[in-house]
């Protein structure tokens, strides 16, 4: 093969390859935001460590949005609460189907400032799993989580007090509700 | 432009006008075609801007209204900025500088007696009609697209005013410009690294001939990943995959990612070919070889490779991390370096040389000027705290429209004065021709030097009315645009005029200090160029 043959095919091979890698980036972007907490995203673990001796107590502010095209009010039971570093901690949002109508929803999530989401763990989430909402059905969501010790040694960090955690319900279309719902 | 009858003594002949316009595979042809498309498109996307700034002349709302779009008025407003970005990037300086420099002087440059690929070379220019037809069907159909040259979702996927077909038309449109560009930057490669005449190494290469290698491969590399991005957005739309909707797991910032990765190399690919004109203007019009010449070089490389990896400061307000934004931070200034060392080899080429002030020289020193202006507003941007300040605010258009506007575009009516006897073997005019510069010069700078202080005041970009305070500097800036349009018809009028009527010109009319390939074969050049090969015995650039 000569040269002028070969440099256009070595050439589209780099197109492919980068029109693969911009389809590559979406669960790369997903993992590398899991793994670092980039974003604000939340980390996820079985048990709390519990805290030492100069744990420092932190305020925990809730916040809750619902997309416009899902008839819930969804709101915390208590605006914020103290807790202590590395304890294990519950907290309750509460949500009302204000439809006449059976629904699904999912709640994405983060945390701010942006830098504490890999020290944010949650233990247990409604979040994990879609909700159903009969009717006029309400409910308590429970979320347990503990803000982990190596955040006190994170510089980035060490004026902050206050940590926001925020949740957005959104509808799952009709054709994607669990099997159950069937 | 070129006529046939400057051609009777060659050997060859130029086909019919029907087969050689319409299935040209010839470099200086198809590169002719793409000058008169580009010029076309920048009167449109220059027009579509005349009518914004008449919006913005006073406050309130007096022009958009009266529109046939059947939409808010910011909406229509959105449609006309959206307009003028695309067609300005995509359709007017991409194809002039890229498609018409490019392919005109590349293979002449290098000695080349065409492009490695002349059929492909014509399917890269048919296919920005059919892509051109797509974007102005989707300014027209339904109420038009009004998202910038961004197509950020949710915007381009949830909002009511693009429920319809119309976003993705331009999807589409862009979709075949890409395909253009690709397939044009695989040929300008192959080009370049398999077809220099005997003796012309990578290092006798002229600097026009550097800039488009560089441009092409960021070409290769940034293209595709808009292709995906917006592929993603198409099926975001169409076939309910949720790439950038949180409800399905997905994330609009991604997409923020993906067009930026793309669209930071974007401006680079149109600066860059400006870069490799201007170094030839200079140098001839200095009468000396360019200062520096592989420091010039491998400069555009590394704005090339830096180019790659500052992506994010488009999105410093979207919540990157400190240690992110810190990166970006210095990343972006580092480019400074390279652009640095091409802006002071440029003054220390002009230093001690014989100047002559023609205009193809004026526009390339108002070029140096006012990107340099463009560029110390960019470093001030990278600044994440500032630019936390003035994000989208008319300070970025200001700074944007320093280097572009007047980076890019100075750089295509600068080559356009020094290469029209070249091309049509006739000359410019110069004492209208003067005046033309003048005007243009004093017009952009009334437009955008005002936009800095719109912009530190608090104006945001992307909206048709604003509050009292701003009115003054919006005037003026209205003001600034009449006299540039003005000045953009008399050169309308001095292309024809000189086409025309021109003064006949000879092989090399500027003399000694015009070295490259392009000089040595006569004005027009005959149809085939260098089917015999020159050969390049000494460095050119060191004589």
């Amino acid at each position: 093969m000569n040269r002028k043959t070969l440099t256009p095919i070595l050439l589209f091979g780099v197109v492919a390859g980068m029109v693969g890698l911009s389809f590559a980036a979406v669960p790369i972007y997903r993992v590398f935001c899991q793994v670092t907490g980039y974003g604000g995203t939340p980390g996820v673990a079985a048990a709390a460590p519990g805290h030492t001796e100069e744990a420092r107590k932190m305020t925990i502010r809730f916040d809750a949005n619902t997309a416009d095209k899902l008839a819930w009010q969804f709101k915390p039971v208590t605006p914020e609460m103290q807790v202590t570093v590395g304890d294990s901690s519950l907290a309750f949002y509460e949500a009302t189907n204000r439809s006449d109508q059976d629904t699904w929803g999912t709640a994405t999530f983060n945390v701010t400032p942006l830098e504490a989401g890999s020290y944010f763990v949650k233990t247990d989430c409604f979040c994990f799993e879609s909700q159903k909402l009969a009717a006029g059905e309400n409910v308590d969501m429970p979320v347990a989580f503990y803000i982990d010790p190596e955040l006190e040694d994170d510089p980035y960090l060490k004026d902050v007090s206050t940590i926001t955690l925020s949740y957005t319900f959104y509808p799952i279309p009709k054709e994607d509700w669990p099997e159950e719902s069937l | 432009m070129a006529t046939a009858s400057a051609d009777h003594h060659d050997h060859d002949h130029a086909p019919g006008f029907f087969a050689r316009w319409f299935m040209s595979t010839n470099h200086k042809d198809i590169g002719v075609l793409y000058l008169w498309y580009a010029g076309i498109m920048g009167l449109i996307g220059g027009a579509v801007s005349l009518v914004m700034r008449m919006e913005l002349q006073y406050p309130g709302l007096q022009v958009i209204q009266n529109l046939p779009i059947d939409a808010a008025s910011g909406h229509v407003w959105n449609v006309l900025i959206t307009a003028h970005g695309v067609i300005m990037v995509f359709f007017f300086v991409m194809p002039a500088l890229i498609g018409g420099f490019g392919n005109y002087l590349l293979p002449m440059m290098i000695g080349a007696p065409d492009m490695a690929f002349p059929r492909l070379n014509n399917i890269s220019f048919w296919l920005l009609v059919p892509s051109i037809v797509l974007l102005i069907l989707s300014a027209i159909v339904d109420t038009g697209v009004g998202t910038g040259w961004t197509v950020y979702p949710p915007l381009s996927v949830k909002d009511p005013n693009h429920s319809g077909i119309a976003m993705d038309l331009a999807i589409f449109s862009l979709h075949l410009a890409g395909a253009s560009s690709i397939l044009g930057a695989v040929n300008f490669i192959t080009t370049i690294f398999n077809m220099r005449a005997p003796g012309m190494t990578m290092h006798r290469m002229p600097l026009f001939a550097w800039a488009m290698l560089v441009t092409a491969f960021l070409l290769l590399l940034a293209v595709p990943v808009l292709g995906g991005g917006i592929t993603m957005l198409l099926t975001d739309r169409n076939f309910g995959t949720t790439f950038f909707d949180p409800a399905g797991g997905g994330d609009p910032v991604l997409f923020q990612h993906l067009f930026w990765f793309f669209g930071h190399p974007e401006v680079y690919i149109m600066i860059l070919p400006s870069f490799g004109l201007i170094s030839h203007i200079i140098s001839t019009h200095s009468k000396k070889p360019i200062f520096g010449y592989l420091g010039m070089a491998y400069a555009m490389v590394a704005i090339g490779v830096v180019g790659f990896v500052v992506w994010a400061h488009h999105m410093f307000t979207v919540g990157l991390g400190v240690n992110v934004e810190w990166y970006f931070l210095l990343a972006t200034m580092v480019i400074a370096v390279p652009t640095g060392i091409k802006i002071f080899s440029w003054i220390a080429t002009m230093w001690g040389g014989s100047i002559s002030f023609t205009v193809p020289m004026l526009y390339a020193i108002a070029l140096l000027i006012l990107f340099t202006i463009g560029g110390v507003t960019g470093v001030a941007l990278a600044n994440a705290t500032f630019d936390f300040a003035v994000h989208d605010t008319y300070y970025v258009v200001a700074h944007f429209h320093y280097t572009l506007s007047m980076g890019a575009v100075f750089g295509i009516i600068g080559a356009f004065y020094h290469w029209i006897g070249k091309m049509s073997g006739r000359q410019y005019p110069s004492v209208i021709s003067h005046i033309q510069f003048w005007t243009f010069f004093i017009g952009v700078n009334l437009i955008f030097f005002p936009q800095h202080f719109l912009g530190m005041q608090g104006m945001p970009r992307r909206y048709p009315d604003y509050n009292d305070a701003y009115a003054g500097w919006h005037f003026i800036s209205s003001l600034g645009s009449y006299v540039t349009f003005a000045s953009a018809i008399l050169f309308v009028f001095i292309v024809f005029y000189t086409i025309m009527f021109g003064r006949r010109v000879g092989a090399n009319y500027w003399g000694e200090g015009a070295t490259t390939l392009e000089w040595t074969v006569s004005s027009p050049p005959p149809f085939h160029t260098f089917e015999e090969l020159p050969v390049i015995e000494k460095d050119p650039n060191h004589h």
